[in-house]
């Protein structure tokens, strides 16, 4: 037991050290998070009135791309120089291993997201009211996405043409969450009270934390064989 | 009853099996469509708020039927042939998808024609209308996996997976997407206590029901029997077929 966490520590301190070590490509999923947005207003109206109407689903629909991009930094490398497979080798539990990776991956990519929504929410007029539950939800809602893509993600690592194919697996099963992460911004703007989303958000998060670490490990080792 | 499911797992006793049951499956699928068309289109009444189009219910709802429990056997076989490695399960996984797709088109494309007369549109975001798109997803991302992984057993598992990730979160979008906007009519089969379709409208639907679910039977053994010899080209007994066709 204490040595799986200590390779969850130190697997997760690897990841770290790794992305840190370049930092050019960890402000590319952002940067395309900022140009999708910015791309709204200019194609449909830069009017104040309707950009605060869609703003949350702008926003959530922007997160779910950079997220779904940036997952194939998340295997890819490791599946290429052969770590994924030493990975798999080690007598600790791979479903650790996985969930090690995925909260790098989330730190690295899902947190940055969480810092730029306010401002992105004022580029687009988001009421004051709804700034903290756009906050909320994207706090619960990113580290679901980056668990059910990494599903998608390993079931695709092995391929040459991966990409475009991880969108059509992976996009389809983060419905839900924009659902209610969307409409409790939406909610939160006329006011009202948002607590039935934000529970079904945490137990969707709840769900995906237990089961998805499973499913990734297994589609794992299918890539691996 | 396990040596029976042991030779049942072989594919080349499947091969010949599903051989004798393909024109039963075929004859009976025609008895009940012919029936189910005759009771739905001559005898069964027009609807008092729906005229005639709604005789394009005894396709659209079985089609609806079929898209979901096949979804299921394709889950329920994925899950099978990942435990047992069975490679029958296998071919019934990877021959439903493209099955369970149709059966979504065919739903959907039914539904619009009837939403026409019926909401004056052809399609509305309406909750089951957009499940049903998303299950049509959801089959497209197996079929797609199971086609861009070379190697045919790889292939297998890996929809499998990607087909049991499915089943739990079918129902999470289905309740997720009913609570999000709802137009479509109730269910009015399943509904507890009396149904409330008549009885005259019923007997059709049902029929129509069995027949698709034949149908489906059908078409599942043949495509299960060429993807055996796909599989299976380089084993004895399908080259010996090759060179004396029966």
């Amino acid at each position: 037991m204490f040595s799986d966490l200590f390779a969850f520590y130190t697997l997760l301190k690897r990841d770290l050290t790794l992305a840190y070590r370049h930092r050019a490509e960890l402000a590319n999923p952002l940067l395309f998070f900022v140009i999708v947005i910015s791309l709204f207003p200019l194609g449909i109206s830069p009017e104040a009135k309707i950009l605060t109407i869609i703003a949350p689903g702008i926003i959530w629909v922007a997160a779910l791309l950079a997220a779904m991009l940036s997952l194939d930094s998340l295997f890819r490398s490791d599946f290429e120089d052969g770590t994924l497979e030493q990975l798999a080798l080690t007598s600790h539990s791979l479903p650790l291993l996985v969930l090690a990776k995925v909260l790098a991956h989330w730190l690295l990519t899902g947190l940055p997201l969480l810092l730029l929504a306010p401002l992105l929410g004022v580029l687009l007029f988001l009421p004051q009211s709804a700034m903290l539950t756009l906050l909320i939800t994207l706090a619960l809602g990113t580290p679901i996405l980056s668990l059910i893509g990494a599903i998608g993600v390993a079931l695709t690592v092995g391929l040459r043409r991966g990409g475009v194919l991880l969108s059509l697996l992976v996009l389809p099963l983060y419905i839900p969450v924009l659902i209610f992460a969307a409409n409790a911004v939406n909610v939160a703007a006329d006011g009202l009270p948002v607590t039935g989303q934000l529970y079904f958000l945490g137990a969707l998060l709840s769900l995906s934390l237990t089961l998805s670490p499973l499913a990734t490990a297994a589609a794992l080792r299918i890539s691996l064989s | 009853m396990w040596a029976f499911l042991q030779k049942l797992s072989s594919p080349k006793y499947f091969y010949t099996l599903a051989e004798t049951l393909i024109p039963w499956l075929g004859w009976s699928c025609l008895l009940f469509m012919l029936a189910g068309l005759y009771y739905g289109l001559i005898v069964a009444p027009p609807d008092y708020q729906q005229g005639d189009s709604y005789r394009i219910m005894f396709i659209h709802v079985p089609a609806a039927w079929m898209s979901m429990l096949v979804y299921m056997v394709m889950a329920l076989a994925g899950g099978i042939s990942l435990i047992w490695r069975m490679k029958l399960a296998e071919v019934i996984a990877a021959s439903s998808a493209p099955l369970g797709a149709s059966f979504t088109v065919l739903a959907l494309v039914t539904g619009a024609l009837w939403g026409k007369p019926m909401w004056g549109t052809w399609w509305v975001w309406d909750a089951r209308l957009t499940s049903e798109l998303i299950l049509l997803f959801l089959y497209l991302g197996v079929i797609a996996l199971n086609s861009a992984i070379d190697d045919k057993r790889t292939a297998s598992r890996a929809s499998a997976v990607l087909a049991l990730v499915g089943v739990v979160n079918i129902p999470i979008i289905h309740y997720s997407v009913t609570w999000w906007n709802t137009l479509h009519q109730g269910a009015t089969v399943t509904k507890l206590g009396a149904p409330s379709i008549h009885l005259s409208m019923l007997i059709p639907l049902l029929l129509m029901a069995i027949a698709f679910k034949l149908y489906y039977g059908l078409t599942l053994l043949m495509q299960a029997r060429c993807e055996i010899l796909e599989r299976e080209r380089n084993t004895h007994w399908v080259l010996e077929l090759v060179d004396n066709p029966r």
